[in-house]
């Protein structure tokens, strides 16, 4: 039995899209932003690898797999995209303006919290590009000298909290017109959060997809500047 | 072999992706260079978007399950992360709800204003 579960390609894959399914039930029944699949999935595949003790590496055998469309999925972001052209061109001077200034706010706020919290210059750089899309936040983290590891868990951490609270906080800010939402998210979330754009609606994950490739390539040259500052 | 045929050029693209990120020395993942590179052939084209359309929407809604692996894998991170968790964990609850209320409010700014420059004219 524990040698079937250490060696099967399926199972990693079974279970998290079993507690995907079980955290999109526990929505839909409780309507709370706690229950979001993502984080219920994650939690359960975390809690049944400690019950059964399997290790991380063991889950990631069949886990990989899912992962592996992460690329493909990505490339299909610009079929949505090509799909709102028009509308991107319409309010191309809000889409860019948009994501200019969350950008600077996601760098200063960092600087800011990294400096009241009295963060090392180390820690602050692996911090700087926590809302972008992994592959680029890792190479930014690995060349200005941050902890790599503290980076892609803190990207991921960001993800899962925005995919989260992006109902809530638009709700809350007033923030209604589905350009400014796909951008919102896109921006502070990345691709975790382009998957909840993606729920709201065409339009969001269009923009929220867009988002991802500006925001993160801003960020590789906003942080080789703010990287002087602390 | 519609379907076939579509996720043959998604994984076409997708390699054309990871040959870029080989060949140019940036920070950028092969996926981003992917979704630039299908952008581009359906702009110009080269792709119709008919020829794609159904498995990229297939694939778009399965994305979040893709993340959970990844997710997981805090579990492997959590040594390092522990000494600096709480400042850490609060840095990154503050940030991410200042980029979104940020990137959302100036978005949403701009459209209303170019909306009421419109209709005065």
């Amino acid at each position: 039995m524990t040698n079937f579960i250490e060696n099967s390609v399926f199972l990693g894959a079974v279970l998290s899209l079993v507690a995907y399914e079980a955290g999109m039930l526990l929505k839909r029944k409780f309507k709370l932003a706690i229950f979001n699949p993502l984080l219920i999935a994650i939690l359960c595949v975390m809690g049944v690898l400690s019950l059964l003790g399997v290790d991380y590496d063991t889950y990631n055998e069949g886990g990989k797999y899912i992962s592996y469309l992460l690329t493909p999925a990505t490339v299909c972001l610009a079929v949505p995209l090509y799909r709102q052209m028009n509308l991107l061109k319409k309010n191309i001077k809000a889409v860019v303006l948009g994501i200019v200034s969350g950008v600077l706010a996601s760098l200063v706020s960092v600087l800011a919290l990294a400096w009241l919290f009295g963060l090392s210059h180390e820690e602050y750089v692996t911090l700087l590009p926590k809302s972008i899309t992994t592959a680029i936040g890792m190479g930014v983290s690995e060349e200005l000298g941050g902890i790599v590891t503290i980076t892609v868990a803190v990207i991921i951490i960001t993800g899962v909290l925005g995919n989260m609270i992006a109902e809530a906080v638009c709700r809350i800010a007033r923030i209604n017109e589905p350009i400014a939402k796909g951008l919102a998210l896109g921006t502070s979330a990345h691709a975790i959060g382009t998957a909840k754009a993606m729920e709201m609606g065409e339009v969001e994950g269009a923009m929220s997809s867009l988002a991802i490739a500006v925001a993160g390539l801003l960020t590789v040259v906003g942080a080789s500047v703010f990287v002087q500052f602390l | 072999m519609k379907f076939l045929r579509q996720f043959g050029i998604i994984l076409l693209l997708s390699a054309l992706g990871e040959g870029l990120h080989a060949l140019l020395p940036l920070p950028v993942p092969a996926s981003v260079y992917g979704l630039v590179l299908m952008l581009a052939a359906l702009m110009t084209g080269i792709i119709k978007v008919g020829q794609v359309e159904e498995t990229a929407d297939f694939l778009i809604e399965i994305m979040p399950v893709m993340f959970v692996p990844a997710g997981v894998g805090l579990l492997n991170a959590w040594g390092v992360l522990q000494p600096i968790w709480v400042p850490v964990v609060m840095i990154t609850v503050i940030t991410t709800v200042i980029v979104m209320v940020v990137t959302g409010r100036v978005t949403q700014t701009v459209i209303e204003k170019d909306r009421k420059g419109h209709d005065s004219k």
